[in-house]
Parts: structure tokens; C-alpha cells; sequence
């Protein structure tokens, strides 16, 4: 946008504007202010409020600043007398059926028509009718409703229609009798619905876990990053006292813009959970016993000592959460080398490891930013939930969409996206990689490329769909092309597989890919080193540890895990609860109380979750984003670098762990010289899980549904409680299922009794597959997150 | 509560519907969806269930609300079953001014029933509607889909028997 600007005045101020631009956006440059309720930056102009009619020279009536477009030598008063005028007058209008009922009102207090009704509201009304009343409606568990304090801005309404995509709220009635309401009495079902909390300018619309328990002059706002997906979206935390009471947005046109997902909204209801830990606690004959943190670490030390004394360090083992933050993961590695293992991962759902050592310094969006995602002509989704999986990355693509974009999608499951796509294919996981490969082939032969023989050699003949032939033109044809690798693809078997062929794509036509990655920190994970085969800042090892598929399927003498759910967290999960119950030694930092952690550890060591430490993530854009610790957590819990330090100090490593704070960690990182892998993809291509289904069996797709991706998530009961919330199902279509003689609601079970689950007819799956989430403790004991397993029905 | 219904576009309303699309550029079906409504609610004993919106949502590829909204704004859709007749009172200024009270509490009187209710015997309903374009003929009624304009209560009887009888 480099066209010549105009210039206008704006109460007497000389600006230079863009063409085609509204007053409004002129004076919010210029930090004039306009009041307004309907008109907000992010949404179509609706100009139904006429809260910012402003007085324009030389036009009769007031107009509009939303929805006047500037020209050149354009002379706008905001103040004038009759702009005054007619602002107060639109101010009774709105005032006449609100019901003032501010002080038992959430939003009072930081309420727009409040706050301008100071300005712009007369002291006493003129009429004496009676107000409107509207009847509430139940939306569901996170949006509390008291839709006669509405005044029909339509923000809520234009939100679902321009962003998330879903039209769940609409304008019904008319004139006099208008109210916004849900379809038919329906709750809100997209997973960014809360930001119409935001979007609501007076209190129709507020957070429901927030209700009725703090007034927003008692909070104190501390910004911070949020700790559930690869965006690292900004928001800001309320406390009063040392209590979380809520979480809100915080502006960034690079990620997150002015929105929030709900699961980062709303996430922060576990860190009040019941089953928080507050007390380090040590097993003494079976026993758990309340201990000092000392103590507990002592223990800590001796136990593992008391392994490294008796065998090899490599029978010592850590996994982290990729939700942890980079301070953290840089220190547990630190240790954990100290103490001679290079058995550490953070990759707790894949399974597929064989290229690790050609893979780049982290998973990013390989120069993309979270902008450009929404620029790109064509954008191919391969084994990804976008919309679950990155909320706010999904609302890019629509962006995209909007502007002419083609979206693709290459899946296992038939998603429900809140956007259009172009095409679609739908198949067994197993398929995907020769799909990709069809792909390849298809935009080899438009280009007249030839492929690399290592391709060749392994794959040749499958000939393209009609899908694939489109989306190969495409792909051709357009400039700003991007490939969407999600959980699936980084989870699949063959994922190695996947990321090659993603890699030899790129090289044939412009293309970028985007590794979106699970949890809030994979990318800061590669950097810290808390990977077998690498050490912080990338560098290579020359005896690579074990990866975490290895280390718990070798059954190791002791492990330390580090913010994980063994039954809901791993992939491996029914491997990892048989080496855990027979390893000597089962170290835990946790936040939560969890069955199998009680079960089966010798020490809990209970650490900070979210807002209550200081720490940095890194996003799939790259970027280092460091927090502060908004609130002290209670009882003995300590943010987990500080326990991991003094754990160091209790191991004798005073040396090299004297950090007085997280900031020391970080910079200490910050200072190496990242490797730079030869990010040269290998050359040679194997399919070594290639399976498909022998009779009486079925492909199992796996996925950690949107709540139950990690323990802060599944301990915040508002989410627990949505529609998108479900509970644990065999899901497999009609096809699949008369094929086993399974019917609906029939309990199922899968792998000769491994578990046993309820069968859900659900049409987005392809036949001979079955889906079956993970994330629960129901679902934990099934030993194979993709591949082929066993179905029959349950014996009565 | 409304009672649940089965509801399924039949073929013939299926091609009306068609022939309302036809007049539209393929990308804009929505621009179909009032005439599509009524034909739905034809089909459905004069009412629009949620089923039968749903059913228009979907011939129509919108969302549910972008139907919904339509249908609760314009009050020539029935959102509650209605009975054998619908009788449409208006009641704007030009037939307020020739007398609609009178003739408003008259069919009440008779009926004996309020605005937006039904006869116990099913047989009509009544409702108050804006401008019904009679203006010239006020104060007007409309009865089913036919005009009774320069109504009297004697004129009202005659048309209530002239119901009950068919």
C-alpha cells in the first residue's frame, strides 16, 4: 500500500491518510477519540450503533466515522456542537431499553456503554414506557448470557460469520422485538467462541467461570504467553491477590491478533483444580509421606544415585512436556547429561524417529510468518485438526479463503472445518504417504521435472486422483503456496516418509512448510536439547541416547518425568505404565495428582503450571517469547527451574547451575551458537511401517482431542464441559462397523481386551479405520497408536 | 416446546425451489431463500418446524441462522403450527385510523382468542400483521391468502361462518 495518501482534518488536526479508508480508522490513527459500539477494526463495518456520528464540513446531517470513507480536503469535527448533539442523542436512544443494572453487572466497570454514558449520557431519562426485556439463553458453559443488556451492535453475530466461521449467534426478529440468540437453544460449539466475550461492549455477553467473582478495578494485569499451542498466543492474566481469577487477549497483529482460543482462554480454571499437589511427597513403604523440599530431594538424588551406582547411566531416562518452558528443558537436559544419559525427548506422540538426525535446528514455519499465512494462494492441510489443533492458525486460513486462497485437505478423519476447501481426500492414515508421493509425481510431470531416483525406486504407479491432479495445477499455477504438516503427519509411522516427500515437494515449486507442532514449546524443546540425538543450541552427539519409544520399550531402571500424565500424555502410554511399574526408580514433577503417578512413583515433586512461573517459549514462528510469573503458587508448589536447579545443587553441580533466575537460563541458551544442521533431506525413502489391515483387523488413527491435550487443559472443568468436549469412543463409520457386527452404544473391544469402549457410528471416518482419542485414562492401555489392531465385540 | 417433526423437501418442492435458483447467479442461493421458505411452510401445514427449516438450510447450503434470521423476521412465517386458517389482521396506521381496534377485538370477541393463538377446534388462527398494502380498502384483513378490505363486524361474521363451514 504505497499509493498516495490524502490528506483530511480531523477536529482542526492535519492528516495523511490512506484512500479508501473511514474516518474512523483516520482518528484512531491519530489518537483522536471516536466513541463507537458496533464498529470494531476487526470486523465489517455495520454502522448500526451510530454511537461515532461525527460532523462532516459541508454535509447536512452528522455521519458515520465507520462507515465514511475519507476524501481528499475532508474537514471532520468530532466535537462540534452538532456532533455532540447528535451523539447524545444516540446515547438516550441505546439508553432507553438498557436496564442499568450496573451494579450487578459483570461487566461494570469496564463496560463501554457504561464508560460513555459518562461522557455522552444525560443524568435523567426522558421516558417513562417500559423497557424491553429479552429472554436469556443457555450458551453453553463459558459464555454467560443476560441478553436484555443487549444494544445490538451485532459484533457477536458479524465474529461467527467473519472469523471463527461458525454462524452460531443471529440477528432474529425484528425492529422493536430484535434480539440476537443461538440456533434454536444451541451452545457454542467453535473453540474460539469465547472472544465474543471481548467483542460484547456492554455486559450481554461475559466469561461464565469469571461471574460474579471479582470486579475488574480488584485485578492487577500481568501479560503473559499461553501455554497450549505452537502459536504462543499474548494475553494478559488477571490476579487479585495471588489468585488467577481470569485471562484475556493481548493484542499482537503477528500472532494472535486480538483473539484467544478458548482453550487458552479459559485453560487457566485448572490451576485452581482440587487435584493440584502442594506438598513434595516421598514413598516410604508404600506410603506416601508429606515431606520438605529438601527431603524430597535427597531422596531425589539417592535414588537415582542408587540406580547410576548399580548399572550404566543409560538406564536413566527423562521426558518433558512440550509445554514446558525452555528454562526448564535446558536444565532437565543439563542434568541428565551431567549425569551421563542422553535419554531425553519431548516428542511424547510420535513414534516415527528415523530421519531425526536430518532434521532442521527446530520445526517452524521455514520463514513463513503467522501473517503470511493468510497472503498464500493455496494452502495444503496434510494430517492436521487445524481448527483443534492451532485455533487461531485456522482463523488465517479462512483469512486466506477470504481473499481467494484454494484450501486442501489430505487427512485421515473427514474434519469439520469452519472454511470451504477446494478438495478434499480422505483415507486410511497408512495411504498418506503415497498420496503425498502421487502428488509429487502429478507436479513433476506438469513441470517436466525429473524426480530424484531414491524416489523412483520406492514409489511408482499409483496413479492421481482427480483431487490430486487439481490440486497439482494449482500448486503450478499459483506463487504463495503453503503445506500445513499437523499432529498426524508429525505423529504418523511413516512421518519420516511424510516429511521427506514434504521437503522434495518444496524443491519442485515454490512452497513453504509449516510444521505445527503439539504443545506451546516443541520448537523451544529442539533448542534447549531435550532431544536424544541432540544437545542445546542443535548440537550433534556422537552417542545418541535413546528415543522415547526406545526408552520405554527397553524397560529402563529409572526415569524422571517432567510434567506428564503417563496414561495421557505418550503415545506409548500402555508401554510406558509397564516400564514404570517395574523400573527401581520413578522421579515426578507434576502439577496434578494423576492415578498412574500415584501408583507407580517413588517421588512427586509438585510444580508451577501456568502464570505461576517465570519462563520463555519458543513459537513455530521462531520467535522467544518470555514471560513473568503473575501469581506465587500455593503450599510448597515452586516453579519447576527453580526445583530443577536446586535439584542440580543437591547432585553437587554447583558450578554450572548457579542462576539466581530464569533469565540467567534463558540468556545462557540464547548465547550458543545454534547448529545449523545440513537440513539436506536424506536420500533415501523406506516405508518400514507399511501395513495394511489383514482381516478381522483395522487401521487405528490416534489424536489428542482439544481438551485433552494436556494435564493444565483437562483439569479446567469450564472446557470439560463444552460440546467439544467428548468422551472417549470407538469411532468408525456404518461400513466398518457391520463389518465387525458392531452397532451404536455397544461396547467394543479393541486388541484382545487391551480397552474396551462404547462404538460411536461417525461418517468423517474412512473404512476399515477406526479412531480412538487419546488424552484418556480409558483409552490409555492400548498399546498402538497407529497401526492395526484387533475389534470384536465385548463379550456381555 | 414445539413438537418435533418429520420433515422432508418433497421432489415438487424441490424444482419450485429450483426455478426460484434459476433466476440467480449459482453463487448467491441464498437470494432464494424467502421464496423457499414459503414453499417449505406450504408443504408443512402452513408452518415452519425446525426440521423444515433445516431442510431449506440445507437444499440452500447456508448456515442454519442465515435461514433462521430470515424466518423470524418476516412475520408471513409461522415459527408454531397454525390452524385450517390464518387470519391476518393489520393493524398499521392507515387501518388503526379507519377503526382496526374494533375489528381486532371483534374477531377476538368471536373467536375467543388472543393475537398469535389458535381456536380449540383448530380452525384458525389469528394474528396481527403490519401494512398489509390495503391501505385504499382499510381497515383490511387477510384471510388465508385472499383480501377482505372495508371490514365491518357484520362483514366479520359473515366471513367466520363462511370458515367454519369449509
Amino acid at each position: 500500500m504505497t499509493n498516495a495518501t490524502i490528506e483530511i482534518e480531523i477536529d482542526g488536526k492535519k492528516l495523511d491518510v490512506e484512500p479508501g479508508s473511514m474516518v474512523i480508522e483516520a482518528a484512531d490513527e491519530a489518537g483522536i477519540p471516536i466513541p463507537r459500539f458496533c464498529y470494531h477494526k476487526k470486523l465489517s463495518v455495520a454502522a448500526n450503533c451510530r454511537m461515532c456520528l461525527v460532523e462532516v464540513e459541508k454535509v447536512g446531517k452528522p455521519l458515520p466515522a465507520c462507515a465514511t470513507p475519507v476524501t481528499a480536503g475532508m474537514k471532520v469535527f468530532t466535537q462540534s456542537e452538532k456532533a455532540r448533539i447528535a451523539q447524545r442523542s444516540v446515547m438516550e436512544f441505546l439508553l432507553i431499553n438498557h436496564p442499568l443494572d450496573c451494579p450487578i453487572c459483570d461487566q461494570g466497570g469496564e463496560c463501554e456503554l457504561q464508560d460513555l454514558s459518562m461522557g455522552y449520557g444525560q443524568d435523567i431519562t426522558r421516558f417513562s414506557e417500559g423497557k424491553r426485556s429479552v429472554a436469556n439463553e443457555d450458551m453453553g458453559p463459558l459464555v454467560a448470557t443476560e441478553m436484555t443488556r443487549c444494544i445490538q451492535c451485532t459484533r457477536c453475530v458479524r465474529f461467527g460469520e467473519e472469523i471463527s466461521g461458525v454462524r452460531e449467534l443471529g440477528t432474529l426478529g425484528r425492529g422493536e422485538h430484535l434480539w440476537i440468540g443461538t440456533y434454536i437453544k444451541q451452545s457454542l460449539t467453535s473453540e474460539i467462541s469465547a472472544n465474543i466475550i471481548d467483542l460484547c461492549p456492554v455486559g450481554a455477553l461475559t466469561s461464565k467461570p469469571f461471574q460474579f467473582t471479582a470486579r475488574a478495578w480488584e485485578l492487577t494485569q500481568h501479560p503473559s504467553i499461553a501455554p497450549h499451542d505452537c502459536l504462543g498466543s499474548n494475553l494478559f492474566i488477571h490476579s487479585r491477590k495471588q489468585e488467577v481469577m481470569r485471562v484475556v487477549p493481548r493484542e499482537n497483529e503477528k500472532i494472535n491478533e486480538t483473539w484467544l482460543s478458548d482453550r487458552d482462554r479459559f485453560s487457566y480454571l485448572g490451576i485452581h483444580s482440587h487435584k493440584r499437589l502442594t506438598k513434595p511427597l516421598v514413598k516410604i513403604s508404600g506410603e506416601w509421606q508429606e515431606v520438605e523440599w529438601d527431603i524430597a530431594l535427597r531422596t531425589v538424588v539417592a535414588k537415582i544415585s542408587g540406580v547410576l551406582d548399580l548399572y550404566e547411566p543409560s538406564q536413566l531416562a527423562a521426558l518433558i512436556s512440550p509445554n514446558s518452558t525452555i528454562e526448564e528443558m535446558y536444565l532437565l537436559q543439563k542434568i541428565l547429561r551431567k549425569l551421563g544419559s542422553n535419554n531425553i525427548d519431548h516428542r511424547l506422540h510420535q513414534s516415527d524417529f528415523s530421519d531425526q538426525d536430518d532434521q532442521v535446528l527446530m520445526p517452524t514455519l521455514t520463514g513463513m510468518t503467522l501473517e503470511e499465512m493468510e497472503e498464500q494462494e493455496t494452502i495444503l492441510i496434510f494430517g492436521s485438526h487445524l481448527n483443534h489443533e492451532q485455533p487461531l492458525a485456522a482463523v488465517r486460513v479462512r483469512k486466506a479463503i477470504q481473499q481467494g486462497a484454494q484450501v486442501f485437505s489430505i487427512n485421515a478423519m473427514d474434519y469439520d472445518f469452519a472454511f470451504d476447501l477446494a478438495g478434499k481426500i480422505i483415507e486410511n492414515p497408512t495411504s498418506l504417504p503415497t498420496t503425498l508421493a502421487s502428488l509429487i509425481q502429478e507436479v513433476a510431470n506438469i513441470t517436466a521435472q525429473s524426480l530424484p531416483e531414491f524416489f523412483t525406486a520406492s514409489f511408482s504407479g499409483k496413479n492421481p486422483s482427480e483431487t490430486i491432479k487439481r490440486l497439482a495445477k494449482r500448486l503450478v499455477d499459483t506463487k504463495r503456496n503453503s503445506l500445513l504438516l499437523g499432529e498426524l503427519a508429525q505423529n504418523h509411522p511413516n512421518a519420516s516418509t511424510i516429511r521427506t516427500l514434504s521437503q522434495l515437494l518444496s524443491t519442485l515449486i515454490p512452497l513453504k512448510l509449516a510444521f505445527l507442532t503439539f504443545g506451546a514449546n516443541s520448537a523451544g524443546a529442539w533448542m534447549a536439547g531435550v532431544l536424544p540425538h541432540r544437545q542445546a543450541a542443535g548440537q550433534t552427539i556422537s552417542t545418541p541416547g535413546l528415543t522415547i519409544h526406545d526408552a520405554l520399550e527397553k524397560k529402563l531402571k529409572a526415569y524422571i518425568l517432567f510434567g506428564i500424565e503417563p496414561g495421557k500424555d505418550l503415545a506409548f502410554s500402555s508401554q510406558a505404565l509397564a516400564a514404570f511399574s517395574e523400573a527401581e526408580t520413578l522421579i515426578a514433577f507434576t502439577s496434578f495428582s494423576d492415578r498412574v503417578l500415584m501408583e507407580r512413583a517413588h517421588v512427586i515433586l509438585p510444580i508451577s503450571v501456568f502464570a505461576e512461573t517465570s519462563g520463555t517459549f519458543i513459537n513455530v514462528a521462531g520467535t522467544w517469547q518470555t514471560f513473568r510469573g503473575a501469581v506465587t503458587p500455593r503450599g510448597e508448589i515452586r516453579p519447576g527451574w527453580k526445583v530443577l536447579r536446586a535439584l542440580a545443587n543437591f547432585f553437587g553441580f554447583d558450578e554450572d547451575f548457579r542462576y539466581t533466575s530464569s533469565e540467567m537460563i534463558r540468556d545462557e541458551l540464547q548465547q550458543l551458537t545454534p547448529a545449523s544442521p545440513s537440513s539436506s533431506h536424506p536420500q533415501t525413502l523406506s516405508l518400514h511401517a507399511n501395513f495394511s489391515p489383514a482381516a478381522g483387523m483395522v487401521s487405528r488413527i490416534i489424536a489428542w482431542p482439544l481438551y485433552q491435550t494436556d494435564s493444565l487443559v483437562r483439569h479446567a472443568e469450564a472446557l470439560q464441559a463444552t460440546p467439544l468436549h467428548e468422551s472417549p469412543r470407538l469411532h468408525l463409520n456404518q461400513k466398518t462397523a457391520d463389518k465387525f457386527a458392531l452397532s451404536a452404544g455397544e461396547m467394543a473391544q479393541v486388541n484382545r481386551k487391551e480397552i474396551i469402549l462404547p462404538v460411536h457410528i461417525d461418517a468423517s471416518i474412512p473404512d476399515d479405520c477406526v479412531y480412538i482419542p487419546a488424552g484418556f485414562e480409558e483409552t490409555a492401555g492400548l498399546s498402538v497408536p497407529f497401526g492395526e489392531i484387533l475389534l470384536e465385540k465385548a463379550s456381555a | 416446546m414445539v413438537e418435533k417433526t418429520q420433515f422432508v423437501l418433497s421432489e415438487a418442492a424441490k424444482s419450485k425451489i429450483d426455478s426460484w435458483l434459476a433466476k440467480y447467479p449459482p453463487e448467491q442461493k441464498r437470494s432464494a431463500v424467502i421464496p423457499a421458505l414459503h414453499i417449505a411452510q406450504d408443504e408443512n401445514q402452513g408452518w415452519l418446524s425446525d426440521e423444515a427449516m433445516e431442510a431449506v438450510a440445507d437444499y440452500l447450503g447456508l448456515p442454519k441462522m442465515a435461514v433462521f434470521e430470515v424466518a423470524t423476521f418476516y412475520s408471513m412465517y409461522n415459527l408454531k403450527p397454525i390452524g385450517k386458517h390464518q387470519i391476518s389482521v393489520c393493524t398499521n396506521v392507515s387501518c388503526m385510523l379507519k377503526g382496526s381496534d374494533k375489528i381486532a377485538e371483534h374477531f377476538k370477541n368471536k373467536l375467543g382468542i388472543s393475537f398469535n393463538e389458535t381456536t380449540s377446534d383448530g380452525n384458525a388462527t389469528l394474528k396481527e400483521v403490519e401494512c398489509l398494502a390495503a391501505c385504499a380498502g382499510a381497515p383490511a384483513c387477510m384471510i388465508d391468502k385472499t383480501y377482505y378490505e372495508n371490514l365491518t363486524p357484520e362483514k366479520i361474521d359473515e366471513l367466520l361462518r363462511g370458515l367454519s363451514s369449509t
